[in-house]
């Protein structure tokens, strides 16, 4: 019998509502069959635990007086950079952002110890920031330099607004050249030193709902401790990215943008990351309530470890230039084990996301519905599917005349 | 007595001296090598466990300084901040010895003291800074 998201929101009010996560719905499914399974669960949580570059958060910083004008001027925060093209008193912090005088990869590689995910981590967590502006000045808005302290607090409004987040699959880097490479992937040792991947396989949000049947715009979720709403379908979406027969993307596919009340979340959940010789960035918490509407959708949250398949790519020659290269496909259970089998070479994996973690989100968010903190809502409108004509384009170059 | 985890580094025209052999015979200390690497044409590092009296092992490391080795901080201990670290596992496979231990279920990421050789590399990739360094 199929359910509706307003029966699920009934059960959740009155407590009686059944949550499990989406590791544990796979045993359940394994034991009493998805049709059982589907009567009987309501909800499955997801979670991830990633870095996440296309993140970032706007605030305001209200008028000083007297009155100074941020857009077409240029700030910093903690030294860090900040895009100020907006009106007079609203910055975006970016979280691949650096401090213009860092040396960023001139002594290689770089520490990149910090940068814009470390401010909103900073931020997040109440401590004061160094905001320092100059500007050029107006009849209607004077001044010309901002030397201060800001805090959350007296913030108007500070927001996370990811515009590309928890990508549905993520290839495998390895290095073939012979050479240690450092990438946004990780350290790469030469000759097939190590394989690193990042999701989090069996319990990551979009691999849970690989047709986008519940996930859709306005979905509420788990977002860096707090509440977020998915906004959009992220940057680089590719939906159309090839699929196993489980519907499964066999590399990475849908994204998300997603937005959400900083003043609400934690920096337990927000962590200013410095990845060696590639830059800084923001690692994430997303989870995401899967509503078990019907069979079809309670199967595709018991998928298994073993059933998501990803790609192997080479980030020595390969990725740099471009190249859609496969060095073969490998399964999550594979590369939780440890280590995997690449050209007949054993070689040890890592990850770069945490699925600790991402199982830690995947229980709060669990509770909270259980408790009756956290209604489900029913998305607006639909993430752009397989067969909608959504494509990654590689940039076209064209000669400037 | 006293133990010491010592990172060595030494120009080329030391490369063939007997300056463990020396160690081991002029000071009296224990010595363990826990890893050496040589490339030709450049330096060679080598990472030794040495324990003998606070005595001997300053005056070993003095001999070693005058012969030219270069000593880097003495990392005495390695240690993993339980609510820094994200237990994403990207540290385990750059591990030289092996000493991060993955509970395969849980995918929970501890530190086995016994394996860590504390050379620091990890201190260095973590991106989330959780693990912390102890000088000597
Ligand atoms: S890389 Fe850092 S955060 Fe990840 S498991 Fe190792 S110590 Fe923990
Ligand atoms: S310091 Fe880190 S990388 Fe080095 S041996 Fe110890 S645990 Fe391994």
């Amino acid at each position: 019998m199929a359910k509706t998201i307003q029966q699920i929101n009934e059960k959740i009010k009155k407590g009686e509502v059944v949550v499990v996560n989406a590791e544990e719905i796979i045993d359940i499914v394994d034991k009493k069959g998805v049709k059982k399974a589907s009567q009987e669960i309501d909800v499955v949580t997801t979670g991830t635990f990633s870095p996440m570059c296309s993140s970032g958060a706007y605030i305001n910083i209200g008028t000083s007086k007297p009155k100074l004008k941020l857009g077409g001027g240029k700030a910093t925060i903690n030294n860090v950079s900040v895009y100020t093209g907006f009106a007079a008193a609203d910055i975006y912090i970016g979280a691949a952002a650096l401090p213009d005088e860092g040396p960023r990869n001139k002594f290689y590689p770089g520490d990149f110890t910090y940068g814009g995910g470390h401010v909103i981590e900073d931020l997040v967590s109440g401590k004061d920031l160094k905001l320092k502006a100059i500007a050029y000045g107006t009849d209607c808005y004077p001044r010309k330099e901002l030397d201060t302290l800001i805090n959350i607090k007296d913030l108007n409004e500070a927001v996370l607004f990811n515009l590309r987040n928890a990508s549905q699959n993520y290839n495998v880097a390895v290095n073939l050249s012979n050479r240690i490479i450092y990438t946004y992937m990780g350290e790469l040792k030469a000759n097939l030193g190590n394989a690193n991947y990042c999701t989090a396989g069996q319990l990551s949000p979009l691999l849970n709902d690989p047709l986008y049947k519940t996930i859709g715009i306005g979905t509420k979720i788990f977002l860096g401790g707090g509440e977020g709403y998915i906004t959009w379908h992220g940057t680089q979406h590719n939906p159309s990215s090839k699929r196993k027969n489980n519907d499964i993307p066999k590399d990475t596919a849908a994204t998300i943008s997603v937005i959400g009340n900083l003043k609400n979340m934690s920096a337990k959940w927000l962590r200013g990351t410095s990845m060696k010789g590639y830059g800084a960035t923001l690692t994430v918490g997303i989870g995401i309530p899967i509503p078990i509407l019907n069979e079809e959708i309670c199967r595709y949250t018991a998928i298994k470890d073993k059933e998501i398949y990803t790609t192997i790519r080479d980030y020595s020659q390969d990725y740099p230039n471009a190249v859609e290269k496969s060095l073969g496909e490998i399964n999550y259970e594979q590369l939780k084990s440890g280590k995997i089998t690449i050209k007949n070479k054993e070689v040890p994996t890592g990850s770069l996301s945490s699925y600790k973690k991402a199982k830690e989100i995947s229980n709060i968010l669990k509770d909270r519905i259980k408790n009756g903190d956290f209604l489900l809502t029913q998305p607006i409108a639909s993430l752009p599917g397989p067969n909608s004509g959504y494509k990654l384009k590689p940039l076209k170059e064209r000669e400037v005349k | 007595m006293g133990k010491r985890t010592l990172v060595l580094k030494f120009p080329k025209k030391l490369v063939n001296q007997p300056i463990t052999y020396k160690l081991v015979k002029n000071y009296n200390l224990k010595l363990n090598i826990l890893q050496a690497k040589v490339t030709p044409e450049e330096e060679g590092s080598m990472v030794i466990g040495i324990e003998g009296p606070d005595k001997k092992i300053k005056e070993g490391i003095k001999y070693l300084k005058e012969t030219g080795v270069k000593i880097q901080p003495l990392i005495q201990d390695v240690e993993l901040d339980k609510d820094k670290c994200t237990h994403c596992t990207y540290c385990v496979t750059l591990c030289p010895t092996q000493a991060f231990i993955v509970d395969r279920k849980t995918m929970e990421v501890s530190l086995d003291k016994d394996k860590c050789i504390a050379c620091g590399i990890c201190v260095d990739v973590c991106p989330y800074n959780a693990i912390k360094l102890k000088l000597g």
